[in-house]
């Protein structure tokens, strides 16, 4: 879908888990490396901490695109935090692809503490995605538009 | 009298000027819509799935907005209706229902959001042909045969005879293209919708005692027990009634200010007048029986003996585990007062 | 089914009689044909309204919920399908076993007004997880499936994603938030639901946005992902005609195909898909590498 709003601008919600992915934030930050502005960490616990309620959340107040990142499968500071939330994220998104909203909305990654230039990368790509996708509107409150 | 041929009705609904609601096809159902190009009407159904309540009275509407901009607060109020509509179809319960809905809204303090949808709207009835099962109208005081409204129709064989009964109902009809009619077909048709009513499985209930005299019986009954042990608390009942009148006002955070908007609320959810006290009725046995005193005990006793059921039959068809009203008069129309 | 029910009645009069139970969790015909309401009968005279056969289609496990704390054993007719959800409520301790006394009843699909009923024709079996006696025939052992469970939900993966959003854009919007699908629900246990709990910041009592209507559904399922047994109650009992078993099934389907098969109601204490995990798990990612777009 072609941007046609020059005044559209993405916003991006990404949840972070305390332990691997928001370290790699940090990361990517003290290392100078760039991620877009229009991406808005949320840190939470751990992965499984995002219930599938929050990914719905954010779209309803206006998210173009949510990404969760966690540490890599077995590197959960909880020992199995994540391989949950693989569980719960496969499903919601088979569901919301089920429902016709754009696959491409949905992401995540794992990223460890050590890997500040994949979260940098990471989200330029979903960054980048999302812009080619345009705005969402399919899934969101037109109440909470301005 | 005047008449016109019955294909003709979807060319006399394109031809009004104004927005024209009328039971139309939608999906599996049949609802009272906003008529557009290519829907399909449905004058045939007796009941549809859903009233026009809806039209005067939506399922949600917007009251106000705020908006905060720093330390300010603006406050935009929602206008009211100021488009003139016409129903179209309308059968003779669902016209009842709206007298019951003007006792509620339109008593002091008056509704402002509903009087001017009520004041706008003409309204267009059918006599019924055909009753389906569930129907029971005549036990509230509904005659199928002669609905009260601007305009009525009347189906005999395969035309609609009509007769407008008000200024706005004459000014409505000038434009429709009939043809000079005879009245004894009409007096025919209702003498044959009266025989057809007259059969129907509960066409005569009896209502001995069902008001405020014998409201501390009726509200004691031990019956209640058993006729509410299935009710699952949904409000489908609720919901697809005409004169339910219940609504919420809530307040939706959007972000940047405050959506304040009013919904239908039904007594068959726990959270219904729930207020800071936290004192909603407790079990789904005093909800069920609230909602059955309120139509047959309270509102008459408030109401000139006018009861709150018009006997549309809706609740029969819907209700998942076929609870009913039907059920409630029977059991505690048992106990002779 | 006549002798069915006579023979279910007569069983349950004995048992009211010798003690072992002390109230029979039934059905009694109301005023139409179709009209059959679920009922409680705790005497051997009121027993004479017990009916069982063709419009016993409500399934009364979620009733046990409401009768749990009462005293003594409660008797309750359960059909093949029902029993799945009984022993779900069981493995979940939501219901205690021992205050039950289950008399599997034959099933040959049951119907309303309208026909057979839409979960009837995708009948899972007639196979009793659990039971403390079965009372059936030959006739209802038989299968009566007439097509693949899995159908509707295979149509619609076929589509476009903006066919899909279409078609589902259609359904959801009759919703009238009247919330039967989740009252009825055998699944749906909690005590306050997040739906009604105003401080959730997701209750609401109108679908008042597409969004609202979506969200509601899609939390509704995804609650009972993995618990659903897939019994059909929330489409059979939706006012609107909204086909909630095909939330429903896309979650059964994508568990089985990408966790194994497996049925919730059956077995003993294994996890379900949505409470285990294995390290190989699919990536999220799977999504948008299977079907189209």
């Amino acid at each position: 879908m072609p941007v046609t709003n020059s005044e559209w601008k993405p916003k991006i919600v990404a949840f972070c888990c305390n332990w691997c992915s928001y370290a790699g934030a940090d990361l990517a930050g003290s290392g100078r490396l760039s991620y877009p502005a229009d991406i808005k960490i949320i840190r939470v616990p751990c992965s499984c901490r995002v219930n599938p309620m929050f990914i719905l959340r954010a779209f309803e107040r206006g998210a173009d695109g949510v990404i969760l990142c966690g540490c890599h499968p077995g590197d959960c500071h909880y020992t199995s935090g994540n391989y949950f939330a693989r569980r719960r994220m496969t499903m919601l998104f088979s569901m919301l692809d089920y429902l016709g909203i754009e696959r491409e909305r949905t992401r995540v990654e794992w990223v460890s503490a050590a890997e500040g230039a994949k979260f940098s990368k990471t989200m330029n790509e979903f960054a980048e995605a999302i812009a080619k996708l345009g705005e969402n509107r399919k899934l969101g409150d037109i109440r909470c538009k301005k | 009298m005047r008449r016109f041929a019955m294909d003709q009705a979807e060319a006399i609904v394109k031809s009004i000027p104004c927005a024209v609601y009328a039971p139309v096809e939608k999906d599996a159902l049949v609802t009272y819509e906003r008529f557009e190009d290519g829907m399909t009407l449905r004058l045939d159904v007796t009941s549809p799935d859903k009233s026009p309540k809806d039209v005067l009275f939506p399922q949600w509407e917007n009251l106000m907005h705020f908006r905060m901009e720093g330390k300010t607060i603006e406050i935009t109020e929602q206008q009211r209706c100021d488009e003139d509509y016409v129903i179209f179809g309308m059968r003779a319960c669902d016209i009842k229902a709206f007298e019951v809905l003007d006792k509620v809204f339109l008593a002091e303090p008056v509704d402002t959001y509903y009087a001017a949808r009520r004041q706008h709207g003409t309204i267009v009835a059918l006599a019924c042909g055909e009753p389906v099962e569930s129907c029971f109208c005549k036990n509230f005081g509904v005659d199928p045969a002669n609905p009260k409204a601007d305009v009525v129709m009347w189906l005999v064989g395969d035309e609609y005879y009509c007769q407008a009964y008000t200024g706005k109902g004459e000014a409505l009809m000038a434009a429709w293209e009939t043809q000079e009619a005879d009245e004894m077909p009409v007096d025919w048709a209702k003498g044959e919708i009266e025989k057809k009513y007259d059969a129907l499985p509960f066409a005569k209930l009896n209502l001995n005692g069902f008001d405020g005299e014998h409201l501390q019986e009726l509200f004691d009954s031990p019956k209640w027990k058993k006729l509410s042990l299935a009710c699952l608390g949904c409000g489908s009942c609720t919901f697809s009634c005409p004169t339910c009148q219940c609504y919420d006002i809530r307040d939706y955070d959007t972000g940047h200010g405050v959506q304040r908007y009013r919904c239908w609320d039904s007594c068959m959810y726990s959270d219904f007048t729930m207020m800071a006290g936290g004192q909603s009725r407790p079990t789904q046995l005093e909800r069920y029986r609230q909602r059955f005193m309120h139509k047959l005990v309270y509102f008459p006793a408030n109401n000139g003996g006018m009861y709150s059921c018009v006997g549309c039959g809706r609740c029969v068809r819907k209700c998942p585990q076929n609870l009913n009203i039907v059920k409630v008069i029977k059991a505690l129309g048992e106990d002779e007062k | 089914m006549q002798e069915i029910a006579k023979r279910i009645q007569n069983r349950a009069l004995e048992l009211l009689a010798d003690g072992t139970v002390s109230r029979v969790l039934g059905w009694e015909k109301g005023e139409t044909q179709a009209d059959w309401t679920p009922a409680l009968f705790e005497s051997a005279e009121e027993m004479k309204d017990f009916v069982y056969g063709e419009y016993a289609g409500a399934n009364l496990s979620k009733y046990c919920l409401k009768l749990k704390r009462l005293e003594g054993r409660t008797l309750v007719v359960l059909k093949p399908c029902d029993t799945l959800s009984f022993h779900q409520l069981t493995k979940e301790h939501r219901l205690d076993r021992e205050k039950f006394y289950i008399i599997g009843a034959g099933c040959k699909g049951m119907k309303d007004e309208a026909g057979t009923l839409l979960k009837c024709n995708a009948c899972k079996g007639k196979e009793f997880v659990v039971y403390d006696e079965i009372i059936d025939d030959e006739e209802s052992r038989k299968p009566s499936a007439v097509m693949d469970r899995m159908d509707g939900v295979s149509d619609l993966e076929k589509m476009t994603a903006q066919q899909r959003y279409d078609f589902w854009r259609g359904e959801l919007s009759r919703c009238i938030r009247c919330n039967a699908c989740r009252n009825v629900c055998p699944a749906c246990t909690c005590e306050k639901c997040v739906f009604d709990n105003p401080a959730s910041g997701a209750a609401s009592k109108a679908p008042v946005t597409d969004f609202e209507e979506n969200m509601f559904h899609i939390i509704r399922a995804y609650h009972v992902a993995g618990r659903c047994t897939d019994c059909g109650e929330c489409s059979r009992v939706c006012p609107q005609h909204i086909p909630l078993h095909l939330l429903n099934r896309k979650f059964i389907k994508d568990m089985n195909e990408l966790y194994g098969d497996y049925q919730a109601g059956e077995g003993d204490d294994e996890r379900t898909p949505m409470t285990s995990y294995t390290k190989e798990d699919a990536e999220p990612g799977i999504v948008k590498e299977r079907g189209n777009a």
